[in-house]
C-alpha cells in the first residue's frame, strides 16, 4: 500500500484546545502528525495549521473527513503542490573545523544560505528550501560538521 | 438585565424548553443547586453521577429531546465519562454541565479539580471550558445546537464556580433559531441514479441503523420500503425504526443476526445502508459483506461513509430528507415496482425464513431466558419501552422483542455499558410518565447501577427490572464455552445478593421464580403493580445466544446453535 505524505492546510479558531483536538482527533484514530506548523492569521481568531501525515489515499480522505468533523475547524484543504508554494526554513548549527572551512565557505556563498550567527568556533545558518531539497542540504551539512538543526516544517501558500 | 451566571443558566433552560434535568450537587456546584432550589425545574436526585448520564440518555432517546445532566467537579465529572461515552457512541444528544474549580485554582490541583474538557474531549461531540462569565450565554446555547445537530452527541459544557457565581448583561430576548448547517445539497442526479439503482436491481435489501430512529424518518422509510417492495433490516441500534411486525421486516443483521437477515445481506445485489455506521459487530469479515453488490450508502456524517464498506453511490444526507426526497420523487414519477419483479426475491427470503427462524425450546422444567422476553412481548403487545443491560439480556431482547415503533428500545450499542439499562429505564419513565418501562436486565450488569433503585422510588416511577439471572456473565461464558474450551474463568457470579430482599430494601417490590409456569403470572403481577417491580427469574444457566456469527467469519457463515452451522 502506498504511503505517500500529504500536507493539509487548515483554518480553525484561535482557541486554547483546538491544537488538541486536531491531534487528538488523528492520534486517536492512530494517524502520525510528521510536521506541524501553527500560526494566528491576520485575523487574530482564526489560526492556520500545516500539518503533514502518511498514508494512502483512503487513510487522507479518513483524515480529511475527521478533521472536517471538529466544530472548531473551519477549513481543511488537502494541499496539491500543483497549486501551492512549499517552502520550509531551517537553522543549522555547524562547527567550524580546518578541514571543510573552505568548502563551507564556497557552499554559503554558492547556495546564498545566511550566516545568522557566527563566533571562533561555531555558525548559524538560515536555509530555505523545499522539503527534498531540504534533506539533501542537511545531509550535505551534516558531512561539513553540522551538530544541530532545528527546522520548521512544512508551510505552504496558495498560488 | 444583569443576571448571575447561575440565573443565566436556568434562564437558557427554560428557553431550550427543559424541564427534567438529572444530577448530583457537590461544593462546585452549590451556587447552581441553589439557584435550581428557585426553580420548578424537575431535579432527578440520582446515586451516582454514571446513573445520571444513562438516566438522561435515556429521556433523550425515549422522548428525542435532548437529556441534561448537572453534576459537580472532581470525581462528579469523571464518573460522567462512562455515560458521556456511551451517548458519544450511540450519537445521543445530551448537554452535561459539570461544576469547575474557580478560575484562578484551574492547573493548581485543587481540591475535586480536573480537566475534565481534557478527559472528555475524544468521547464528546464537543465540550467547553467557560472562562468568562460573558461567553456564558452563547456557550450553552451553542451547546444545545451542537447536540442535537446533524450527527447528534453528547457535549459537556464545563463550569467554573466563580464564573457562575458573577453576573453579567443577559439579554432575555432568545435568538433566533439557527438554521441547521446543510453543508451538501445532493444533486438531482445523485437521486435519479439511486432509484435507477434500485430499478436494475433484482434482490435490493435496506439496511436501515439508529440514524432513521434520531432523524425521525421511520415514516418515510417505511413508505419507501413498501413503496417499493424492499426487505428491511437493521442494525442494532435500527430495531423499531422500521416495524418489527411488516413482512418485509428481516430482524436485526450481523453477529447475532437472524439467519435469514444475514443470508439476504449476503445475497443481495444492492444494499442500500441509511444511517448506520457498519461497525464489526454487523459486518464481520468485510470480504464477505455484500460482497457481490452494489452499496447505497446514506448518512448525515460524512465520516461514516466508507469508513468500513466501499460504496458505489454516498449520500451526505439526514435520513428523513433524502428518504421524504425519494419519496416524492417515487410518487410524481409514478414510479412503482411491478410485484412479480420481487416475486422471486421475497419467496427466497420466506424459504430462508421456515428454514431457519429464531428459535428455542422451552420445556416445562427451567425457564428459557427467551420464554420470559417472548411473553413479555405478548402481555405488552410490544408496545413496552424497553431499555437493555448488556450481553445475552440485549441480545435476546433484541430478537425475540418485535419493536414496531422508534424511541421504544433503549440500549447501549456502541460502547455495550453494562450498568445501562435501570438508569436509561428511570430516564424513559421521566420522559414517558405513562407508559410501561421495562429493563431486561442480566444479573451482572444490573449490579453495575443498581444503587438507581433509590432514585426510581424517590421519583415515583414505576419501572420494572425483568432480570434473567443465570449466575454468570453470560455474553463472555458463552464466548469461553465456544473458543476458550469452557474454561468459564472469571464468570460465574452466583456469589450475588437475594434480589428479592433487596429489592424490598430499596422499597421496590421483589419477587422470584424458577418455574416456567409462573413466568406469565409474575409479569402480569408486575405490569399490573403501579410500583417499581424487580422480578428475579432465574434461568437455564448456559442457554446462548444464537444465530452466532464467530469473530473474522462472514454473516453468512452462522452457528445456528451449540451443534449446528451453516452449510
Amino acid at each position: 500500500m502506498e504511503r505517500k505524505e500529504h500536507i493539509i492546510s487548515l483554518l480553525v479558531k484561535n482557541e486554547p484546545d483546538v491544537l488538541a483536538r486536531i491531534a487528538g482527533a488523528l492520534g486517536g484514530k492512530g494517524y502520525n502528525i510528521e510536521s506541524l506548523c501553527v500560526n494566528a492569521t491576520a485575523d487574530y481568531r482564526v489560526s492556520k495549521i500545516i500539518l503533514t501525515t502518511r498514508g494512502n489515499a483512503a487513510t487522507l480522505n479518513r483524515i480529511e473527513k475527521l478533521l472536517n468533523k471538529l466544530i472548531d475547524v473551519i477549513q481543511v484543504d488537502v494541499v496539491n503542490l500543483d497549486r501551492f508554494v512549499q517552502k520550509e526554513l531551517t537553522l543549522a548549527k555547524i562547527k567550524i573545523s580546518d578541514e571543510f572551512r573552505a568548502k563551507l565557505a564556497v557552499d554559503i556563498d554558492s547556495y546564498k544560505w545566511k550566516v545568522v550567527w557566527l563566533d571562533g568556533d561555531y555558525l548559524i545558518v538560515e536555509v530555505t528550501a523545499d522539503k527534498d531539497e531540504m534533506d539533501k542540504i542537511l545531509s550535505h551539512l551534516s558531512e561539513l560538521g553540522m551538530v544541530e538543526y532545528t527546522r520548521t516544517g512544512t508551510i505552504v501558500i496558495e498560488r | 438585565m444583569k443576571l448571575k451566571g447561575t440565573q443565566i443558566l436556568f434562564e437558557i433552560l427554560k428557553q431550550e424548553k427543559v424541564d427534567t434535568i438529572f444530577g448530583y450537587p457537590g461544593g462546585a456546584v452549590l451556587d447552581i443547586y441553589d439557584e435550581l432550589y428557585k426553580t420548578d425545574i424537575r431535579h432527578v436526585l440520582v446515586r451516582h453521577e454514571q446513573g445520571a448520564v444513562h438516566a438522561a440518555d435515556g429521556y433523550a432517546r425515549a422522548s428525542g429531546k435532548v437529556g441534561v445532566c448537572l453534576v459537580t467537579s472532581g470525581p462528579g465529572a469523571t464518573n460522567t465519562v462512562t455515560g458521556v461515552a456511551t451517548a458519544n457512541m450511540d450519537s445521543i444528544p445530551l448537554v452535561v454541565f459539570t461544576g469547575q474549580v474557580a478560575t484562578h485554582l484551574i492547573g493548581n490541583d485543587a481540591f475535586q479539580e480536573c480537566d475534565i474538557t481534557g478527559i472528555t474531549r475524544p468521547c464528546t461531540k464537543h465540550n467547553f471550558l467557560v472562562r468568562n462569565i460573558d461567553d456564558l450565554t452563547e456557550t450553552i446555547r451553542k451547546a444545545f445546537w451542537i447536540a442535537r445537530s446533524g450527527r447528534p452527541g453528547p457535549v459537556l459544557v464545563d463550569l467554573p464556580k466563580n464564573v457562575m457565581a458573577s453576573e453579567t448583561e443577559f439579554n432575555t430576548e432568545p435568538p433566533k433559531r439557527r438554521k441547521m448547517d446543510v453543508a451538501y445539497e445532493p444533486t438531482p442526479e445523485t437521486y435519479d441514479e439511486i432509484l435507477e439503482m434500485i430499478r436494475q436491481a433484482k434482490r435490493p435489501v435496506l439496511m436501515i441503523g439508529g440514524g432513521i430512529v434520531l432523524g425521525g424518518a421511520s415514516t418515510e422509510l417505511t413508505a419507501f420500503a413498501r413503496k417499493l417492495q424492499i426487505p428491511v433490516t437493521g442494525t442494532l441500534m435500527g430495531l423499531g425504526a422500521f416495524p418489527g411486525t411488516d413482512p418485509l421486516w428481516l430482524g436485526m443483521v450481523g453477529m447475532h443476526g437472524t439467519y435469514y437477515a444475514n443470508m439476504s445481506v449476503t445475497n443481495t445485489d444492492l444494499l442500500i445502508i441509511i444511517g448506520a455506521r457498519c461497525d464489526d459487530r454487523v459486518t464481520s469479515k468485510l470480504d464477505c459483506f455484500a460482497c457481490g453488490a452494489k452499496i447505497i450508502h446514506v448518512d448525515v456524517d460524512e465520516s461514516s461513509i466508507e469508513k468500513n464498506v466501499a460504496v458505489d453511490l454516498a449520500l451526505v444526507s439526514d435520513a428523513k430528507r433524502a428518504l421524504g426526497h425519494l419519496n416524492k420523487m417515487i410518487e410524481e414519477r409514478h414510479y412503482s415496482i411491478n410485484p412479480a419483479e420481487r416475486s422471486d426475491w421475497l419467496n427466497q427470503i420466506q424459504d430462508w425464513k421456515q428454514q431457519e427462524p429464531l428459535r428455542y425450546e422451552q420445556t416445562d422444567k427451567v425457564i428459557k431466558p427467551q420464554y420470559v422476553i417472548e411473553k413479555l412481548y405478548e402481555l405488552t403487545k410490544g408496545e413496552a419501552i424497553i431499555t437493555t443491560e448488556v450481553g445475552q439480556n440485549q441480545m435476546w431482547t433484541a430478537q425475540f422483542y418485535h419493536f414496531d415503533r422508534p424511541h421504544a428500545f433503549i440500549s447501549s450499542g456502541g460502547l455495550g455499558t453494562m450498568g445501562y439499562g435501570l438508569p436509561a429505564a428511570i430516564g424513559a419513565q421521566c420522559a414517558l410518565p405513562d407508559k410501561l418501562v421495562v429493563d431486561i436486565a442480566g444479573d451482572g450488569s444490573i449490579q453495575m447501577n443498581i444503587q438507581e433503585m433509590a432514585t426510581a422510588v424517590q421519583q415515583n416511577l414505576p419501572v420494572k427490572v425483568v432480570l434473567l439471572n443465570n449466575g454468570f456473565l453470560g455474553m463472555v461464558r458463552q464466548w469461553q464455552e465456544l473458543f476458550y474450551e469452557k474454561r468459564y474463568s472469571q464468570t460465574d457470579m452466583t456469589h450475588q445478593p437475594d434480589f428479592v430482599k433487596l429489592a424490598e430494601a430499596y422499597g421496590w417490590v421483589g419477587l422470584r421464580t424458577d418455574s416456567a409456569a409462573e413466568v406469565e403470572s409474575m409479569l402480569k403481577q408486575a405490569i399490573a403493580t403501579p410500583r417499581p417491580v424487580l422480578i428475579d427469574f432465574h434461568v437455564d444457566r448456559e442457554e446462548g445466544v444464537y444465530p452466532m456469527v464467530r469473530p473474522g467469519a462472514g454473516i453468512n457463515e452462522m452457528t445456528l446453535c451449540p451443534w449446528r452451522k451453516c452449510d
